[in-house]
This record gives structure tokens, C-alpha cells and sequence, in this order.
């Protein structure tokens, strides 16, 4: 069932770590310009399906198509010379050895060669386009709050104007109104780049504020695909007790 | 009967394993990290953090074992009243194999440790996997610039422990044991060879590369969490400090055989 307009196609992917099986029989069609969340409990595989997509981990199987061509087997360098990528990583994971303006313009200047004073102008313009002041351009990173180091990592994922930009889990540990910062500069940089989204995420406020469509993980696989309109009308018991936070139904905790 | 069979076996896999996977990593940082682009500003860096900074432990290091060297020596040759030959003995020990095997073992427990404890939180925190998302080679920026400054700075500090070295065995028999300053110096060169302290510098550069490496592979493989930085540590350490003796020896066989 390829379409025309899947842009990120992932075609029966496996993936386990000795014995664990992370990923089976893993199936997802992308198409550009979208938001496409997958939600599904912790421990379940949600990252190993985006660095997959990176290159950061290689699959044990399948296929993985990004613009219609075959990036399977190519290295996270070679992927970035057909598309390119941005990731705001689930703790920051922010240079601590560089100042934040630094960190912004890493990519700038070492991935794209850029000049130290024009990456830097950039780099400010970033920093103010996650709405912190000029201030903190010249902090380094632990001295900064984890709310402000997120927006500090938001800013180095938008700065090298990805195609697609990975969120992991953009909002854990940091509380409801950060958060709710957080989902507004994310939603407002992905439509200004015009980039496609890929989040993961058990923040259900988090998805309904940066959604276009959702993805369910469950036992290595998405059991469960659509809009948020349909998810909230769905009878999927699986998605249900997600949304809803049961504690009893199909999703056992251990 | 055979019950050791089944575990010598495993102890062989893993490590054939280990040594497999040490040299692909190896090659794939030589193989990214000898073409363009170069990170000269981070190959300076290491230069300074472990030709420069090692400086005070490995002076210290040099100095006290020269010291004792000669008061040893002392107590023995002067035993058959050989004392002239202590000097040729304390610079050769020295040059030959105290010099590198010290300055090694300090620097692998200085250095080695904090290349490794620094990678594995990049990889814990998962930095290393941001700096592949910013078209950035790890291998390229972090371990190929500890690498090279690993082959190049040990010898020059072994040079430097070499000289400060000799020097405290010379102020100890100087100035504790009362020999004549002149004498004391013009025996210390009589005997030396180029050979001597070259075979020495040789001995530097290849616990530099078994420090750097062992450091950055144990970093760069490190398992989630402190505990995975702690053992990353650990295996730096006793690793790079065991292959430096094992080396010596087999260097020494081979360089002084002739």
C-alpha cells in the first residue's frame, strides 16, 4: 500500500537487543510536512524506532525509505546529504564544554562550515526564536534551568533548517506550564520550517497540542494509526486505555 | 573431569571477541579521522591535557624513583665497591625502562581514566548521538584527536621525565652520598647511547596509543547509567595499565634482542 506521498517509509523493521525484541514487524508510512506522534508505554521501543530512522542504530531487518530512496544501509552522514535532520533530544543532550551559543551553532559550523561570526548571528536569532533573551547566549549549559536547556536544545535542532525533526519525549520531567511552553515552540518552529515532526512522547497534552496524527506502540509494533479526531472517538481498547490512563485493560504493566 | 572446558572456551570467545571489536574500532577512527575535515582545535586540546597537564605527576613520578634509584644502587654496588657504575645504571634504568613504564602507568591512570569517564557521559547523555545528528563524526572529534595526541605527547613527556629522572639520582649522590659533581655527570653520558633513550621514546609512543585507546573505546562503549560510567572507568584503566606492562615486556625483547 505505498501512496505517493508516504515521504518516511518503514517497511517491516526488526530490531532486538540479545534475547529482548524491541522492534517486530514494524510498519509506518510518514507523509511530509506532518506532526506524527507515537505514543506507547515506557520501555517499549519508541526511541529505537526513531534512531533507526537516524541511523544511529542499525535494524536487524527491513527496510527503511526516506524520499523514495532506500537509506537502510546508509550512514546517519549519507541520510543527512538526502534529508536533513534535527533532533531535540530527551534530556537535552546539550555540548557541556560549549556555551549555548556554541551549542546552537554547532551544526552551522562544523556540519555546514559556516564562519564562527555568521553562525553566531544565526545562533542568536535561534535562541530568540525559542523566546530567551540574548542573555544566555554566552551561559553554558549547566547553569541554565532544564526547562531553558530544552529550549536551548530546541534551538540547535531548528538551527541547520532540518527536513525532519525527531522530538523525544520533549516534555518529561519538566512541569505543566514549561511543558505547555515547550509544545508551543515546537508546534511554531515545525510549521515555520515547514519540516516534517516525528515525536515521541506519553504526554497526552503534549500530543494533542503538536498531533496531526498519532501512532500506537505496543509489543514492537503500531497497533494503531490515525488523526487525533479519530483517536478520540476510536473503540480501540488499547488506545482507549492509553488516552484515558486505566489501569486495567489489554495493556498490562509490569 | 572436563568441567574447564566449557569456560576456558567462553573466556576465549569473549576475548577474540573484544579484540575483534578494539580493532574495528580502531580502524574506522583511523579511517574517518585521517581525511578532511580536521579538528585541529580539539587535537590541541588533547595536546595540553595530556603533554602539559601531565607534566607535575609525571615529574614528581620521575624524580622520586631516580632518587631511590641511586640510593638503591648505592647500597648494592658499594657492597663490591662499584660505585662509579651507579650513574650509567640510573640513567640507563631510567631511559630504558623506568622513564616509559612509570610516566605510562601515571599517565594512563590520569588520562586514561578521564577520557574515559568524559566519553562515556557523552554517550550516557546521550551527546555522542547529538553530535552524529549535527553531521559531526564522533570518532572523527572525539577520539581521533586523544588518539593522536596519545602516539605523540607520551614520548615527549618520557623525554622530560627521562632528564628530571636522572637528575634525582644525581642530587641524591651529590649531595647525600658526597660524589664528585663533574664525575657524576661525565659517567652519566660516558656510557649512554642514542639507542638507549630512542628505545625508550618508542616504548612512550605505543603506551600513548594503548592509553588513548583503551580510554576512548571503553568511553565510546559504555553502558547506560553511573554504574556504566564507573566500569568504562575501570576497564580503561586496569586494561590500558596491563597492556603497558605486557608491551614492555615484548618490546623490550624485540628492541634489545640485537
Amino acid at each position: 500500500m505505498t501512496s505517493a506521498k508516504s515521504y518516511i517509509e518503514v517497511n517491516s523493521l526488526n530490531k532486538a537487543f540479545g534475547e529482548k525484541v524491541i522492534l517486530n514487524d514494524f510498519n509506518v508510512q510518514i507523509h511530509k510536512s506532518e506532526s506524527f506522534v507515537v505514543i506507547g508505554g515506557s520501555g517499549t521501543g519508541k526511541s529505537v524506532f526513531i534512531k533507526c530512522i537516524m541511523g544511529l542504530l542499525k535494524p536487524d531487518s527491513g527496510k527503511i525509505s526516506l524520499n523514495s530512496h532506500d537509506i537502510t544501509d546508509l550512514s546517519p552522514n549519507d541520510r543527512q546529504q538526502i534529508e536533513r535532520f534535527g533532533m531535540l533530544f530527551q534530556g537535552g543532550a546539550l555540548f557541556d564544554s560549549l556555551s549555548v551559543w556554541e551549542n546552537v551553532a554547532f551544526g552551522l559550523m562544523n556540519g555546514q562550515n559556516m564562519g564562527r561570526e555568521e553562525a553566531r548571528k544565526i545562533a542568536l536569532e535561534k535562541i530568540d526564536a525559542v523566546e530567551l533573551s540574548a542573555k544566555v547566549a554566552d551561559l553554558y549549559p549547566a547553569e541554565l534551568s532544564g526547562g531553558m536547556q530544552k529550549r536551548v536544545a530546541l534551538a540547535r535542532a531548528i538551527a541547520t533548517k532540518p527536513d525532519i525533526i525527531f522530538f523525544d519525549e520533549p516534555t518529561t520531567g519538566l512541569d505543566p506550564i514549561v511543558s505547555g511552553k515547550i509544545n508551543g515552540l515546537i508546534s511554531k518552529c515545525v510549521k515555520e520550517l515547514g519540516a516534517t515532526a516525528i515525536t515521541i512522547t506519553h504526554d497526552m497534552h503534549s500530543l494533542r497540542a503538536i498531533a496531526d496524527r498519532v501512532g500506537l506502540l505496543f509489543e514492537g509494533k503500531l497497533i494503531w494509526t490515525g488523526t487525533v479526531s479519530e483517536m478520540d472517538t476510536t473503540d480501540n481498547p488499547y488506545v482507549q486505555q492509553f488516552i484515558n490512563g486505566n489501569a486495567s485493560g489489554p495493556f498490562t504493566v509490569e | 573431569m572436563f568441567e574447564f572446558l566449557p569456560s576456558t572456551g567462553r573466556m576465549v570467545i569473549r576475548f577474540v571477541h573484544k579484540v575483534g571489536a578494539i580493532s574495528c574500532f580502531l580502524f574506522s577512527t583511523l579511517w574517518n579521522g585521517l581525511r578532511p575535515p580536521y579538528y585541529g582545535r580539539q587535537v590541541l586540546e588533547q595536546f595540553l591535557t595530556i603533554g602539559f597537564y601531565s607534566l607535575p605527576v609525571v615529574g614528581l613520578t620521575a624524580i622520586f624513583s631516580g632518587m631511590v634509584l641511586a640510593l638503591q644502587s648505592y647500597t648494592g654496588f658499594s657492597r663490591f665497591s662499584a660505585e662509579s657504575a651507579i650513574a650509567t645504571v640510573v640513567v640507563l634504568s631510567i631511559t630504558r625502562e623506568l622513564g616509559p613504564v612509570l610516566a605510562g602507568l601515571m599517565v594512563a591512570g590520569r588520562v586514561g581514566s578521564s577520557m574515559a569517564a568524559e566519553i562515556a557521559t557523552m554517550r550516557v547523555t546521550e551527546q555522542i548521538d547529538a553530535l552524529t545528528t549535527l553531521s559531526t563524526n564522533p570518532l572523527k572529534m572525539l577520539v581521533f584527536p586523544r588518539i593522536l595526541a596519545g602516539v605523540l605527547m607520551l614520548p615527549l613527556l618520557v623525554f622530560i621525565a627521562d632528564i628530571i629522572g636522572v637528575f634525582g639520582g644525581y642530587l641524591v649522590c651529590v649531595y647525600k652520598l658526597d660524589f664528585n659533581s663533574g664525575n657524576y655527570i661525565q659517567s652519566t653520558i660516558k656510557y649512554l647511547e642514542y639507542d638507549d633513550v630512542i628505545s625508550g621514546l618508542i616504548k612512550a609512543a605505543t603506551f600513548g596509543f594503548a592509553i588513548s585507546l583503551m580510554g576512548c573505546y571503553h568511553g565510546y562503549q559504555s553502558e547506560r547509567g553511573a554504574s556504566g560510567v564507573g566500569r568504562a572507568t575501570i576497564n580503561a584503566v586496569v586494561s590500558s595499565s596491563v597492556i603497558i606492562l605486557i608491551l614492555n615486556y615484548v618490546l623490550t625483547s624485540v628492541l634489545f634482542s640485537k
